[in-house]
């Protein structure tokens, strides 16, 4: 049995809650002497660091939530000096403000080094070659991953997405084993690579994927191996703790999150209770080794659980299971995260449009189509085709400058879209998953 | 002097979908109105009814009681002789004095054809057009 870091992936649990207790005091420490936001934070909940004497003791501490990242864009909860910092990545927001995430030399090393061990559980070394198709650039996808390959020692081939023919032509040509991206993404390379002629089981060295950024299912899994010969794993993490960083090891039987790295808790979304291993709630996650951007009791909004008991591949970090869905309305698109909220900022900016929207989800093929139907205000009307469509082509624009990732504009007369008495139900998600 | 040449066309906002055409008839239908000519420009999923009609001001004021987005769309009406022939006479003409249209369409009338054009100026257009020797048919005949 492979691990990248034994003596931490296996460490006894009770070492292990002993090693998370130091590294949560030192944080709140760290915090409270150099945040405001944070500082702040603690003194509104009552707490100061002298009452976090154990591990359980997290509770004590208030939560973190993505409006706070919004509330101090840019870079208001960065409490590391400017020059310390190496990077940022960027996500789509809650509204109109995207979401930044800054790291230094050490958060990029701790990040890279987690995805290296989750690759190592994967069975992933340096014999591998590892064909990245998760974007590459603002989104943490692409270089969380490339830089865990490379870390492995796997040869990594920075293929970023889109065009599938040329995807396929890698996958052989440079004799790809492994291959990371959304699910759905995958399951349009077997249909792809089908229609070339190609057989991933018999012409190709490709035998793992590493799977995320959306939901997807155990039957998807089964799918994917009956059709491809590939042994499909779940990959989880979010910008805000870094980005992704957990998967499943060879069991196949829930995702670790490295105890020395992130605590993990499940809470009730409604009282902020926390829940006992096995119980459903709201994934939050403190990442206990951050410098630029610490996110503590960090609320992610996934629903999922803890699952009970040791995994037979001796790593010792608790596992989480498949993530169940959203507490709040955030949709997944293509792997990007849209939240109706950034889809109506946006459309509120175009001075011909009501503020009534609706939002249908479908996948038709294999990829996520969004539909975004708006309507025209009765003054905006003008006789002109083209004035008409370039409306909804500026729209489009303004979406997907603001999501990060496409949707198709319908124009639909005033007073044509459902009205809602209180809570809004604008989103008709029509995939099955 | 060229006023009277400016037809008021209504230009309606429609979704591209069944029965929506028969929703905008009717309204034409519970009003009264009579239409003189009728046009429907598609794109994508949405298109543009366009209707030159007895009583204008009363279909419009009905159309935006029931919300929909609709404005006047000011065109002309050229006459054309119902032969062969007829339509070149008038595009020929109308491209000598560098008139572009923006849109067309024809209906029959009595013993003649006329030509509805959507151009970029209409009151400077029909003042070319009748000091050319052509015929313009006055609003009147239309929008009574």
């Amino acid at each position: 049995m492979a691990y990248y870091n034994e003596k931490i992936e296996t460490m006894p649990k009770g070492e292990l809650a002993k090693l998370q207790y130091q590294e949560l005091k030192k944080l709140v420490t760290r915090l409270y002497d150099s945040s405001a936001f944070y500082h702040k934070k603690m003194d509104e909940t009552g707490v100061k660091p002298a009452d976090i004497t154990s591990i359980t003791d997290i509770t004590k501490l208030p939560f973190m939530k993505k409006t706070d990242l919004r509330d101090n864009y840019p870079d208001g909860l960065v409490c590391v000096p400017h020059d310390d910092l190496v990077r940022y990545h960027v996500s789509s927001g809650t509204t109109g403000k995207p979401t930044v995430v800054a790291y230094t030399q050490n958060d990029i090393d701790l990040w890279s080094e987690c995805v290296a061990r989750s690759l190592v559980s994967c069975g992933i070394g340096k014999k591998d070659v590892l064909q990245v198709c998760y974007g590459y650039g603002l989104f943490t996808g692409g270089l969380g991953l490339h830089y865990g390959g490379e870390k492995v020692g796997a040869t990594v081939i920075p293929a970023s997405t889109g065009n599938s023919e040329r995807q396929i032509e890698l996958i052989q040509d440079l004799k790809t084993t492994v291959i990371a991206c959304t699910p759905s993404y995958f399951v349009h390379l077997i249909d792809v690579a089908k229609k070339m002629g190609v057989d991933f089981k018999k012409d190709t060295l490709l035998r793992t994927a590493i799977l995320g950024a959306e939901p997807w299912t155990d039957a998807m899994r089964r799918y994917i191996y009956a059709e491809s010969g590939v042994t499909a794993h779940n990959i989880f993490g979010t910008s805000e703790i870094s980005g992704p960083m957990f998967t499943d090891c060879s069991e196949l039987n829930g995702m670790h999150i490295c105890g020395d790295i992130a605590y993990t808790e499940i809470i009730d979304p409604k009282t902020g209770e926390q829940l006992p291993p096995g119980e459903k709630g709201e994934l939050t996650i403190t990442v206990l080794k951050k410098e630029a951007i610490p996110m503590i009791r960090y609320r992610i909004g996934d629903i999922t659980s803890i699952i009970e008991g040791d995994c037979a591949c001796g790593r010792t970090s608790p596992r989480i299971d498949r993530l169940q869905g959203r507490v709040d309305d955030m949709l997944i698109i293509r792997g990007i995260n849209v939240f109706p909220s950034a889809i109506e900022h946006a459309l509120l900016k175009n001075p011909y449009l009501t503020s009534h929207f609706m939002i249908e989800v479908s996948r038709t093929g294999p990829l996520d189509d969004m539909l975004v139907k708006v309507e025209l205000k009765p003054d905006a009307m003008t006789d002109s085709i083209t004035g008409l469509m370039e409306m909804q082509m500026r729209t489009e624009r303004a979406l997907r400058d603001a999501l990060n990732v496409s949707a198709k504009i319908e124009l639909c007369p005033p007073n044509s879209l459902p009205r809602f008495e209180g809570k809004a139900k604008r989103v008709i998600d029509h995939r099955v998953i | 002097m060229t006023e009277k040449y400016i037809i008021k066309q209504l230009s309606i906002f429609s979704e591209n979908k069944a029965g929506k055409l028969a929703a905008i008839a009717k309204i034409f239908l519970d009003t009264g109105v009579s239409i003189q000519a009728f046009n429907i420009a598609e794109a994508n999923n949405f298109g543009v009814v366009r209707a030159i009609v007895d009583k204008p001001e009363v279909a419009f004021n009905e159309f935006a009681k029931q919300n929909y987005a609709l404005q006047y769309t000011d065109v002309l009406a050229i006459k054309m002789k119902d032969v062969p022939g007829g339509l070149y006479e008038v595009a020929n003409l109308l491209g000598g004095l560098g008139i572009n249209i923006e849109y067309a369409y024809a209906f029959r009338s009595g013993e003649y054809g006329a030509l509805i054009v959507k151009v970029t100026n209409p009151r400077e257009a029909a003042l070319k057009i009748v000091e050319a020797g052509i015929e313009l048919l006055p609003a009147k005949d239309y929008n009574f």
